[in-house]
């Protein structure tokens, strides 16, 4: 909402010598806050001046030599308007101006000839071009007879205004006018608002007698008509006129103007009707299906049901709260007017304008309009017709009213105020509060009632009050403390930062992704079942789904850092997967790593990530989460087909499948990269022994070694499965020490050593028994066709 | 005799003197010392002596055998040293070269300015709850006094999967699941933090962004007001952004929120002085606050009559952005390792 100050004068008296930006700034403190407070004219060093004297340039088929007294002085300034002539009062911008743009006005030489100023156009002292005439959007400004020579040309045309732009909260649409600013206004400095002149003639029969309205639907709460005749169209009134620009409407005619300036006066959007074109007859209905109209701006709208139309009792002229129809505008030749004056609901213009046209009319009727303004507005639009557009305004009124007009009171204890507030603002002052805001009062000894007028639609209960104290007596003006309540120390749940510390710690950077993907990748890197979940009105479809799994976006991020040349990338991401399984919908906390590049940084080490990387991180995570022992990497059932089939392992813990751990497939990604996603909520909800001290073997250990060549296919997971079982529990330990493939072994043979580790808790174990133990676990192994090694 | 001694004497120190290595070192205490040596032969001639020499000659070799002793263990030492010396001298290193180590890893600034946000609300008694980022229009909207078709909805258009499914707007709908769970309608203090989505993108609005929420609930005895509300808000301020901001609350509107503040910090750009970051004003506009709306309380189970509450919001991205002096909020999601690599260590305290 544009809020021009002299606009604002008409309603509420405020200090001359008070600058925009401190009304600006004591509007936001209450809670209206502005985008920009300015002069609605910036140029400088304009003065009013007549040329005297205008040839054409001698070496120019456009430009002229001119002339021109500004009073003090006689000026040559050269100028290529077409319309410059002899007698002509213009505006001067002196040397030294500074116009819009940064255009300084310098003394100059315009081939050959010296030109002292420039006269100007009004779009270039800044109005814009599209509030103007045609005549003065293709010249100078043609200032009246009656200009003084050396006055302000600004003051004169009536221009010396400040504008101020709020972006206003969504439950002030009473702000949406002057007059609720002026209440504003009013109550921060305490002052009078002044009501406009609503007066005016009323002649000849009542209106009841040539015109009917009828409202055939519940969404239609008020709809109050009159009719005015004979009216003169013709150009507003400069001051119309300026207020309008200053407001960011264009002026087109003192009818259709008035129409627009009593909306911006009241916040209440009229419509005119050529009275001729509509009929004797007005219908407010629900819209049929597909049904057409073609709106003021030229525009075929295709209208559904929920739209309400405004029809002649066949077609339709209107569409409620967003625009008139074209069938009915106001035009240079009409004669009689229909004036409307409604209030439609405001969810169904929402929906409307959201579907068809937003306008200045929908985003009032959207906030909701005060009944009492309706009828306000309908008065005034007589008064402003008859004495600018000299029409007659007939007898009476067509009626239509289900609202409710009486205003609420509200009765709220002084404490309730100051317990919310936390202050200790006094009887009086509360009071004077809600006077300020002219609401009527009936002050109690231990409450207040408070009437809250109609225009104030957002205010419905005591805290509503508590917000008008609050905001008017100033909350700066109110002392912080801390809440007083039980010393307790609060809780968080460490484990996701401690996963996140740790993770880091190992040597990889956190992400933070976005978990919209595009539904092409939402499938991959998984087999498992559930339905995506796609948006109903993605920004773009690169980003039209949510993800399942993590790796996708994570890849995305590799892939990024690829086209960058940062090839070394080791990440990961705490994050959420999103699904739907049957009616159900869900999210899961994940892990998610990827690995490539280098990793491990020695000089003469140019290793580069590998499964066993990436695996050992995952065995990291697990340990370091008190599942040691409990989880196994084995080959999965089904692999999803962006995996590397002979690179890749599901992670098992409790014999429950909790992640994935491999390659990505060469054919998707031809460099070495690996990844990993663990279902966090899964893993986390396997419950974990408490940390626990053992005791320390007071006895030595002994300690074999084992080399055996096995077939190259036999995982190591077998092997010490069959050696842990012979072996007993006397084994303390077994860690595979070497792998040997290449000369000297068959082709299809591979070479493993394993380090055994034996002990016990109370004796030394002797030579003869841990021999015992050896043979027994080698004759199980050769039985299974592998070979010791001496 | 005494003569004899004193050649050996002689003779054996300048030998010691002479020699370049522990060997001959050693043979030279043998040739003197040794059970054949020269000065051991000179004591086994003693007893050719008179009773009255001997104890004079044998105080005398004593006497000399006890400095060679003594001359070749510390030339013995030397040696050792000068041979400790050279092996260090051999295993002497370039230091300056490169060290083995792990690819350093990080922490991303958005979580770091979230733990501490969480420390400080825990130290105050605060419990850091979750919710989903899959919400029902419940949750987000109608238990927060946003019924179908209010106005305020315009102000966030959201990620819809289903009529009732969507992507969070905001963290408030923690508020709602938290009033909901607690069955006894006990007290409240919680904030909650993550990540919240709206439909809209441009270079200083991403479409997925981070928020934290507080909400505090207490019985009205107990007279949780606006100025608690300032003073919690004035401790998050100056712990989390910066010790000397100012705070100015303006009055504003949240449908869940009544009377409603959004809270402005002097601009930590130009400290109030007034730049392009602040429009000019001197001001940031920070969170948004106010005490819950009755009718928030009653649609979640708690009495408006007998208990009251305040709650807070604000975004973490633009934090984390001024804490660590990002320029563009576009590299907090893109993930370049070389922005990633900066956020490798600890924080200053």
């Amino acid at each position: 909402m544009i809020l021009s100050t002299n606009f604002l004068k008409d309603f509420v008296d405020i200090d001359e010598n008070l600058d925009v930006k401190t009304v600006a700034e004591d509007m936001t403190r209450v809670g209206n806050e502005y985008d920009s407070a300015e002069k609605l004219i910036n140029s400088t060093n304009l003065i009013i001046g007549e040329v005297i004297e205008c040839t054409m340039h001698p070496d120019s088929d456009h430009l002229h030599l001119c002339k021109v007294n500004i009073g003090t002085e006689i000026l040559n300034i050269v100028c290529g308007a077409p319309n410059v002539r002899e007698g002509l009062k213009v505006i001067v911008a002196q040397v030294g101006a500074e116009l819009p743009g940064d255009f300084k006005i310098k003394k100059g030489m315009i081939r050959g000839q010296e030109s002292n100023g420039m006269l100007c156009a009004l779009y270039e002292i800044g109005i814009d071009k599209k509030f103007l005439s045609e005549a003065d959007k293709n010249g100078i400004c043609e200032l009246p007879k009656n200009a003084p020579i050396g006055g302000d040309p600004i003051k004169f045309l009536e221009l010396d205004d400040n504008v101020i732009d709020f972006e206003l909260t969504a439950n002030r649409g009473d702000l949406l006018s002057i007059l609720g600013m002026a209440y504003e206004v009013g109550a921060i400095y305490d002052k009078q608002v002044k009501l406009p002149d609503l007066t005016h003639n009323e002649s000849g029969e009542d209106i009841s007698k040539e015109f009917e309205t009828k409202v055939e639907t519940e969404d239609c709460k008020l709809f109050l008509t009159r009719k005015v005749k004979d009216v003169k169209i013709m150009e507003s009134p400069d001051f119309i006129k300026n207020r309008l620009i200053a407001s960011g409407i264009r002026p087109i005619n003192n009818v259709v103007d008035i129409s627009n300036y009593v909306m911006l006066e009241l916040g209440q959007p009229l419509h005119f009707y050529d009275a001729d074109n509509l009929g004797n007859k007005i219908v407010v209905r629900q819209a049929e299906e597909n049904e057409k109209l073609i709106t003021l701006d030229n525009q075929e709208r295709i209208l559904s049901k929920e739209d309400i139309v405004i029809t002649d009792g066949k077609k339709a002229v209107g569409l409620a709260g967003v625009m008139g129809g074209l069938n009915t505008e106001v035009e240079e030749n009409t004669k009689n007017v229909i004036i409307e004056a409604a209030i439609f609901d405001s969810v169904k213009v929402r929906k409307t304008s959201n579907k068809i046209l937003r306008s200045e009319a929908s985003n009032r009727f959207e906030k909701g309009l005060d009944p009492a303004r309706t009828y306000m507005a309908i008065e005034r639009a007589c008064n402003l017709l008859e004495k600018y557009a000299n029409t007659t305004v007939v007898t009476g009124m067509l009626k239509y009213d289900t609202t409710d007009n009486r205003e609420k009171d509200i009765e709220i204890e002084y404490s309730f105020i100051n317990d919310v507030l936390g202050a200790n603002i006094s009887k009086e002052d509360i009071i004077d509060t809600f006077r300020k805001l002219n609401f009527k009062t009936k002050p109690n000894e231990e409450f207040v009632t408070v009437t809250v007028p109609t225009r104030r639609i957002d205010i419905s209960i005591k805290e509503d009050l508590v917000e008008e104290v609050g905001r008017i007596y100033g909350v700066n003006n109110i002392e912080g403390r801390l809440p007083i309540v039980p010393m307790k120390r609060g809780t968080v749940n460490k484990t996701i930062r401690k996963i996140r510390n740790k993770m880091s710690n190992l040597g990889l950077n956190e992400t933070l992704s976005y978990i919209l993907i595009n539904d092409k990748d939402v499938k991959r890197f998984t087999t498992d079942e559930f339905e995506p979940l796609k948006l109903l009105a993605p920004i773009t479809e690169e980003r039209n789904t949510l993800r399942y799994s993590m790796i996708p976006s994570l890849y995305k991020i590799y892939e990024y850092n690829k086209a960058r040349e940062n090839k070394d990338v080791c990440i990961f991401e705490i994050g959420k997967g999103f699904w739907k399984r049957q009616e159900e919908y869900g999210e899961d906390k994940k892990i998610c790593v990827l690995m490539t590049g280098k990793f491990y940084n020695k000089i003469g080490y140019n290793e580069e990530v590998n499964f066993y990387d990436i695996k050992g991180v995952t065995e990291e995570l697990l340990d370091f989460l008190g599942y040691g022992g409990r989880y196994s990497f084995i080959l999965p059932k089904q692999m999803p087909q962006e995996f590397h089939p002979g690179q890749t392992a599901e992670i098992s813990v409790n014999n429950d499948i909790v992640g994935i751990v491999g390659r990505i497939h060469p054919e998707i990604e031809k460099e070495d990269v690996f990844v990993m996603e663990v279902n966090l909520d899964k893993l986390l909800a396997k419950k974990v022994g408490k940390m626990k001290f053992k005791e320390i073997s007071k006895f030595p250990v002994v300690k074999k070694d084992l080399s055996i060549l096995v077939d190259k296919n036999i995982e190591s997971k077998e092997i010490e499965t069959k050696i842990k079982k012979k072996a007993g529990k006397l084994l303390l330990d077994i860690k595979v020490f070497d792998l040997y493939e290449g000369k000297n072994i068959d082709n299809n043979k591979k070479s493993l050593a394993y380090s055994l580790t034996f002990g016990d808790q109370n004796r030394t174990l002797n030579d003869e028994e841990i021999n015992e133990i050896m043979d027994k676990v080698i004759e199980d192994l050769e039985k299974s066709g592998m070979q010791l090694r001496k | 005799m005494k003569e004899k001694i004193n050649t050996i004497k002689q003779k054996s120190i300048e030998e010691i003197e002479n020699v370049s290595d522990l060997k001959s070192l050693e043979d030279i205490k043998i040739k003197y010392l040794g059970k054949k040596g020269e000065l051991t032969a000179v004591l086994r001639g003693m007893k050719d002596l008179s009773a009255d020499e001997r104890p004079i000659i044998g105080s005398l070799v004593n006497e000399v055998r006890d400095t060679l002793e003594e001359i070749i263990e510390q030339k013995e030492q030397q040696f050792k040293r000068e041979e400790l010396n050279q092996r260090l001298q051999k295993e002497k290193i370039d230091i300056t070269l490169p060290s083995n180590k792990l690819k350093r890893g990080s922490i991303h600034p958005l979580n770091r300015v979230i733990e501490d946000i969480e420390d400080l609300f825990v130290s105050m008694g605060y419990d850091v709850v979750e919710g989903p980022e899959l919400e029902t229009d419940e949750y987000c909207f109608e238990r927060l006094n946003l019924p179908k078709g209010h106005p305020a909805r315009d102000m966030q258009d959201s990620f819809y999967i289903t009529d009732k499914y969507l992507l969070r707007t905001q963290t408030s709908s923690v508020q709602a699941r938290t009033m909901v769970a607690n069955e006894e309608k006990s007290p409240i203090r919680i904030i909650t933090v993550g990540k919240t989505y709206r439909r809209e993108d441009d270079a200083t609005h991403s479409h997925q962004f981070n928020q934290i929420e507080g909400l505090v609930i207490d019985k009205k005895e107990r007279n949780v007001s606006l100025a608690d509300l300032k003073g919690t808000l004035e401790v998050f301020v100056r712990k989390i952004i910066g010790a000397n901001l100012d705070l100015r609350f303006r009055p504003s509107y949240f449908p869940f929120t009544e009377p409603s503040y959004e809270v402005d910090v002097t601009c930590f750009k130009c400290g109030g002085k007034g730049c392009n970051l602040c429009k000019q004003t001197g001001w940031i506009e920070v969170l948004g606050s106010g005490m819950v709306h009755p009718n928030v309380l009653k649609i979640n189970g708690y009495d408006p009559e007998k208990y009251r509450g305040f709650a807070f919001g604000t975004g973490i991205d633009r934090l984390a952005m001024f804490r660590y002096g990002i320029t563009d909020m576009r590299y907090l999601y893109a993930n370049d390792v070389r922005f990633l690599n900066q956020f490798d260590r600890k924080d200053e305290e």
